[in-house]
Parts: C-alpha cells; sequence; structure tokens
C-alpha cells in the first residue's frame, strides 16, 4: 500500500466520525418534529401529503396496527413494481424497445427492491426501461429505506416509553424520513455525481464506431438521481450490470469517496439520532463503537488477504475484476463497506476476491447486517443483539435483564431470537438445497469450494437482505429467483414484525428503579461484550459452512490448487 | 380498509414526488449544468462521435495502445466481468494469453492490470507502468524515428492522471485519449 492509499482510509474514517453527529443532530430534530432549516419549505409539503392521502398525523398506532400499515404500504410497492416490469413494453419511456420483463424475474427483482435488498437477478442496460427503473426501482429505493427507518424509530420509542399502548404513527414516520433526509441527501450527492460524469439523461444507447472502428453500443439513462439513492438508502441494485465499477456509474475516484461514504453515512449517524432519542448520547455512541470495532476488524483482515500472494498465479493484489482508476485499496475498502451496510452495490467484482477477503464480505452479512448496516435496519439489527447481550450478562451475573430502565422478559428474549435465528436459518437450509439440486448446481461459475462459496454468498446477500453478489453464479433461473426471493421476504419481515412486537411490549412497560445491581451499558465493557456476542453468535452459526467454503480455499490455493 | 385507502394515496403520491419529479429535476439540472457530462462525456474527432471519454475501446491494432482484457470484449450490453475466482483454471490461462501478447518481455513485469481483465469490462484506463511496456511496439509498428518515438513518451507522460487532489484513486492513463492523441503525432 502507498501512503496517500492509507490517507484515503483514514480520511473516510474522519468524514464518517464528523459527519455523525451533524446529521445524527439533524434527523433527531426531524424525527421528534422539531424545527429544522427546512421546515418552512417542506413543512407544507407534508401537511398537504396527510391531507391527500387522508392521513391523521396526530394519531399513533398500537405495534399490531404499525405492523399492518407497514406491511400493506410493502405489499402495494410490490405489487406495482412486479406488474410494471411485465408491462413495461406497453409504457412509455422505453427507447430500446425492451419487452417485458418475465414473471419469475420480475417477481425476484419486485421483492429485491421492496425488502431493500437490490439483488441483481436483472441486467440494468438490457433488460429494465427508463420507466421502470424511475418509476419502478427509484421509487422503492425512497419507500423501503424509510420503512427500515419507520420501524427503528417505532423500537426506539417503545423502549423510551412507559406504560403506553401506542409505538407511533407509521405513515408519518415514512413521509418524515422520505421528505427531510432522504430526498435532500439523495439531491445532493446526485449533483455531485452529474459533476463527475455520471450520466442523467433521457436518450437511447449510443450506437457508435470505435476509434478502430468497432461498434460499440454505450448504454444511458437517467442514471445519476437512481444512484444517488441507491447509495444513500442502503439499496445497490445498479442502474448498468456492473453496478459502480462501470464507468457511467462511477466515474471518477471522487464519485467513488462520495458513494463509498454515502454506503454508511445514515447509518452510522442515526447512531448518534438514537442516542439523542433516548435521551443518553453515551448510548448510541457505544453502538457506534461496537460496529465501528467490527468494521476495522474487516477491513483489515481484507486488506492484508486481498494484498497477499496468490501462489496460483504468482501475483500479489491482483486487479482481476477491478478497475484501475479505484485499485486495491478502494475496492477493499468499498467491498467491506458495502456488505457491512445492507448495501450490496459494488465498485469491484467480490467474485474474484481473494478466499479471505470474500469470507469477510460474507461474513459481514452473515452476522445480520448490523455493522452499521442498513438505514435503519442495521440499528435495529443492532438493537437485537444488544437485548441478546443484555440478557447474557444478566444470566452470567445472577441478575434480571434491564435494558434503558425497563426490565428484558422471556418474550423480548424469545422474539430476539427468533429475529436472529429465522435469517441465519434460510442462509444455511436454502444453501443445502441449492448443494443437493441440479436446479442449484449448474448455475455454477465456479468450480471446487468456491462454488459453495458462490451458494452461500448468493443467499446470505438474499437473506440478509445485502444485494451484493459472487457474480459468476447465474441467478436469473427460476430456481434461484423464487428461492432467492423468499429469502429476501424472511430476511426482511421476519426480522421486522418481532422488533415491531419488542417495541409494543416495551412501550407497556413500567419503569425499572436503577439501583447498585444495574448493568450499565453504556461503558466500554459494554461494547466489549457486544462485539462478543455479535461474532460468538456468527461464528457458531456459520463457522461450518464457511470453512468448507472460502477456508479450505484458502489453503488450497496457498498449494496451488485450481479448479 | 381506512389503511388500506390511506396506503394507496400515498403510495402514489410518493410515486410522483420520487419517482417523477426528484428524477426530472435532477434531469434538468444535469442537461443545464452539466450538459457534457450527463450525456455520457461524448469524444469527438473530425466532427463524428468515436466514443464516450470514461468507457474503453477495444484495440487490437498493434498500432495502438492496448487496453484491459475484458470478459464482454468491450461491449457493454450488459457491462461486466470474468468474475474468475481466485482459484479458478481461468487465472492461469489468462497469464498464458498475456505471455503470447508480450512475447518479447519478461512477463513478469507486467502489471497485474494488464493481465487480468476488469470489473466492468469497459475499463478505460491502464496503469502508467502498462502503457510504458506498448511504446516501443507501437513506435515500431508506425516506423517512427527516435524524436517521434519522444513525442509518444511526452505525450503519455502528459496525459498521466495522478489520484484525484492528490489523494483520490490510483494513478492512470486513458486508453482510448491516448490513441486519439497518437493519431496526431506527425
Amino acid at each position: 500500500m502507498h501512503l496517500h492509499e492509507v490517507v484515503q482510509i483514514v480520511l473516510y474514517l474522519f468524514f464518517l466520525l464528523a459527519l455523525t453527529p451533524v446529521l445524527g443532530l439533524f434527523m433527531a430534530k426531524v424525527f421528534n418534529g422539531g424545527h429544522t432549516w427546512l421546515t418552512p419549505l417542506l413543512r407544507p409539503l407534508e401537511k398537504a401529503i396527510y391531507r391527500l392521502a387522508g392521513i391523521d398525523e396526530n394519531t399513533e398506532m398500537r405495534w399490531s396496527t404499525y405492523v399492518w400499515a407497514l406491511l400493506i404500504f410493502n405489499f402495494i410497492g410490490f405489487v406495482v413494481v412486479f406488474v410494471m416490469q411485465m408491462i413495461q413494453d406497453k409504457l412509455p419511456l422505453n427507447p430500446q424497445k425492451l419487452p417485458g420483463v418475465s414473471m419469475v424475474l420480475a417477481f425476484n427483482t419486485a421483492v429485491s427492491f421492496m425488502t431493500n435488498t437490490n439483488w441483481q437477478s436483472y441486467a440494468g442496460e438490457t433488460s429494465l426501461s427508463y420507466f421502470t427503473q424511475m418509476l419502478g426501482l427509484t421509487v422503492q429505493n425512497f419507500l423501503s429505506a424509510a420503512t427500515g427507518v419507520a420501524v427503528l424509530l417505532a423500537l426506539t420509542r417503545g423502549l423510551t416509553r412507559r406504560s403506553l399502548q401506542t409505538i407511533g404513527n407509521f405513515w408519518v414516520d415514512l413521509v418524515r424520513t422520505t421528505l427531510y433526509v432522504l430526498l435532500p441527501l439523495a439531491f445532493i450527492l446526485a449533483i455531485l455525481l452529474l459533476g463527475q460524469g455520471v450520466v442523467q439523461t433521457f436518450s437511447p444507447s449510443l450506437h457508435i464506431q470505435t476509434l478502430e472502428s468497432h461498434t460499440q453500443i454505450i448504454p444511458l439513462g437517467p442514471a445519476a438521481s437512481q444512484i444517488a439513492i441507491k447509495q444513500m438508502g442502503t439499496n445497490g441494485g445498479g442502474f448498468f450490470n456492473a453496478n459502480s465499477s462501470y464507468p457511467l456509474e462511477n466515474p471518477t475516484p471522487l464519485s467513488n469517496f462520495f458513494q463509498m461514504l454515502s454506503l454508511l453515512l445514515i447509518p452510522a449517524a442515526l447512531t448518534y439520532t438514537y442516542g439523542i432519542m433516548v435521551n443518553s448520547r453515551r448510548q448510541g455512541w457505544v453502538i457506534f463503537a461496537a460496529m465501528m470495532v467490527l468494521f476495522l476488524m474487516g477491513l483489515m483482515v481484507s486488506l492484508w488477504a486481498e494484498y497477499g500472494y496468490n501462489p496460483v498465479t504468482g501475483i500479489a493484489g491482483s486487479m482481476e475484476g477491478k478497475e484501475v482508476r479505484f485499485g486495491v485499496t478502494n475496492s477493499v475498502l468499498w467491498a467491506t463497506a458495502t456488505t457491512a451496510a445492507s448495501n450490496g452495490s459494488v465498485n469491484a467484482m467480490h467474485d474474484s476476491l481473494s478466499p479471505l477477503a470474500g469470507l469477510v464480505a460474507m461474513f459481514n452479512i452473515m452476522l445480520g447486517e448490523v455493522i452499521f448496516g442498513g438505514v435503519g435496519a442495521g440499528l435495529y439489527g443492532m438493537l437485537i443483539f444488544v437485548i441478546i447481550t443484555v440478557f447474557i450478562a444478566g444470566l452470567m451475573v445472577g441478575r434480571t435483564p434491564e435494558y434503558l430502565g425497563k426490565k428484558i422478559e422471556a418474550f423480548e428474549v424469545k422474539m430476539s431470537m427468533l429475529a436472529v435465528i429465522a435469517p441465519s436459518l434460510v442462509i444455511l437450509v436454502f444453501s443445502a438445497i441449492a448443494c443437493v439440486t441440479d436446479a442449484g448446481l449448474s448455475s455454477l461459475g465456479n468450480k471446487g469450494p468456491h462454488g459453495l462459496s458462490e451458494i452461500l454468498y448468493a443467499f446470505s446477500s438474499a437473506g440478509g437482505n445485502n444485494g451484493s453478489a459472487f457474480a459468476g453464479l447465474n441467478a436469473n433461473t427460476t430456481f434461484y429467483n423464487i428461492m432467492l426471493g423468499i429469502a429476501m421476504l424472511i430476511g426482511r419481515f421476519a426480522v421486522i414484525v418481532p422488533v415491531l412486537a419488542i417495541a409494543g411490549s416495551m412501550a407497556n412497560k413500567k419503569n425499572a428503579p436503577f439501583s447498585a445491581g444495574t448493568f450499565q451499558t453504556d461503558n466500554a465493557t459494554f461494547v466489549v461484550l457486544l462485539v462478543a456476542i455479535v461474532i460468538i453468535v456468527g461464528g457458531l452459526t456459520f463457522f461450518p459452512a464457511l470453512s468448507l467454503g472460502p477456508i479450505v480455499e484458502h489453503l488450497l490455493m496457498l498449494a496451488g490448487h485450481v479448479f | 380498509m381506512r389503511h388500506l385507502f390511506s396506503a394507496l394515496r400515498l403510495f402514489l403520491i410518493m410515486t410522483v414526488l420520487t419517482g417523477i419529479i426528484y428524477p426530472l429535476i435532477i434531469t434538468g439540472i444535469g442537461q443545464i449544468v452539466f450538459p457534457r457530462q450527463a450525456n455520457g462525456s461524448i469524444i469527438t474527432v473530425d466532427g463524428k462521435i468515436k466514443g464516450s471519454e470514461l468507457v474503453g475501446q477495444k484495440f487490437i491494432s498493434s498500432r495502438y495502445f492496448w487496453g484491459r482484457p475484458s470478459a464482454i470484449d468491450y461491449n457493454p450490453m450488459p457491462s461486466g466481468a470474468t468474475n474468475f475466482g481466485p482459484t479458478s483454471v481461468g487465472l492461469p490461462n489468462a497469464l498464458q494469453q498475456c505471455r503470447k501478447q508480450f512475447e518479447d518481455l519478461d512477463w513478469r513485469a507486467v502489471p497485474s492490470d494488464m493481465l487480468f481483465a476488469s470489473g466492468s469490462g469497459v475499463d478505460p484506463h491502464l496503469s502508467p507502468d502498462a502503457a510504458r511496456l506498448q511504446i516501443n511496439r507501437i513506435a515500431h509498428v508506425r516506423g517512427f524515428r527516435v524524436e517521434q518515438r519522444q513525442k509518444i513518451v511526452d505525450l503519455m507522460e502528459h496525459l498521466i492522471e495522478t489520484p484525484q487532489w492528490g489523494i483520490f484513486g490510483e494513478p492512470r492513463v486513458n486508453v482510448f485519449l491516448l490513441n486519439v492523441a497518437l493519431d496526431q503525432i506527425k
């Protein structure tokens, strides 16, 4: 590594740290209904939206109503994107005259964008019209991210309220997040990206004769507006097939830096917002610290692995699947950030990463997307681990577990375990099914242990709602489109529903008075415990599978085996 | 049911806001403030569109600088990579291929970006070292005299892009722009 590469990593961490309280404070004001500099501009629009939709912003919901509203709203999103893709040939803004998308692919993509996964079985430039990308995918990029924040806000209220039945209003949480947070940030990022060379046009693809007189087709489209929210909303589904490695989606190292920062920006800032909302900024920083520790551990292993020597080629720091303008360091930093956040966009091909760098990417996802994680989803996922940590710590010292002055009881622990086990079960069981069926194995792009890694990565990505891939696996088959679609649904809603149930149950509880026996959750000891629990739970669940995939592959690579 | 109607209406409003108004405003700003970038950073030579500055092209003639290997032969419909895993037999095969291209050189001197395919399949850049390796061949094929060869060297050094603001990214040279300029050498 060169000095300027180290400087880039340091700058990245610096900006992430510096922007966390700034954006975090802003979001706290927005979510508490306070006055921000955007209020004079957006408040009239917000009120108009409630009036047009027939929503009373002052009515609060019980947790079951909140779940119901969330599910209906998401289901509408799914149906619209599903149908829109299949009839895109009859809709406007389709200059390439692309045909309607097949039903299984449309199912997969609609589920994928509703659940904030944004897995790419589709190839944007050859299968989706500008209409579908704008009115289907871009819209879901906003709304799925806002849904994640809404769930987090409901949980936060649940943790802070005393003896109340309600946990907020889903519509209000959704509208405020979209209007005050996602739209302004996407707007800023889109303009920065435009300046760097990301395309934004309704013209059809360019057909040209190159300098050497070959025919080349250059796909264009309204990409900047979509890519901005793709990164800000931890979505990750590319406008173009090669995602952010494609130069018109991510043209310069600076556009790369902006996009990479956006991967973690909102999830990191939400920890600060959380701290303010629970009235103890330390609680927020403790979670931020645990996330940062996990992130840095992954980054260091990944850098070490990727700069390491591969006896198969005799080369260290391979450029296979990477772009020259980003080089090895930025590719590894991105790969770590995009899998820590449940973003899943890529600027280099994860399939070609060295075995251990690929393992880190996969493990980041398997831990439940809690290392900053998805917008909203990362933090509510981490709070599930907080509950489990408090519970285990309580068991160890023989006291009733408490968090933020409330007792954690059997119901919360059961719901937390459900939220942790459901996605893990899907990842392992579905991978196992793929490993023993022809339909699962015929899609493999690589042989040997790397083949297992491709399958494992695909289901981790779907179950964890990440969306990145070991893209050698041909996922656009009936088997994978349906299986991955189901995995995404379970990975999303089998977490959201238990989280909201916890929110409802906690809101109803009374204060447990603070005593000398209360376990502190706002100090360094708790950070260490939380990190340990996250790694142990993930490690115990996935170590056997990982040892047959990337770990064996690493050993065989050192011995010079090829497949 | 009340929630269903609210949800439908809200969904429609949000679609108009985030799916129509927002992208149209960005398109407007792009077309007015950054028209060159928003339309694909097109390069014209003698009045003809010859490609995008940002999208790499296929060069097979020995008269030109060659770009990186590409899994899609530089035709991005769709864009993509080889997706060879670290123990794929595809990697040593790629090395074999490269050895043939650079017969006269010790292939260990060839930088990694020249040996292996890019992520997008249309990487427009090469590392400066990978471009320098090709100067002798190009000068020879074009029958250049010593001072003309020196012009290639100067041109290349002039076109090297250092890390953005001295910090971001890697040193590189744009193969398409380099070849356009190469044709101007008299």
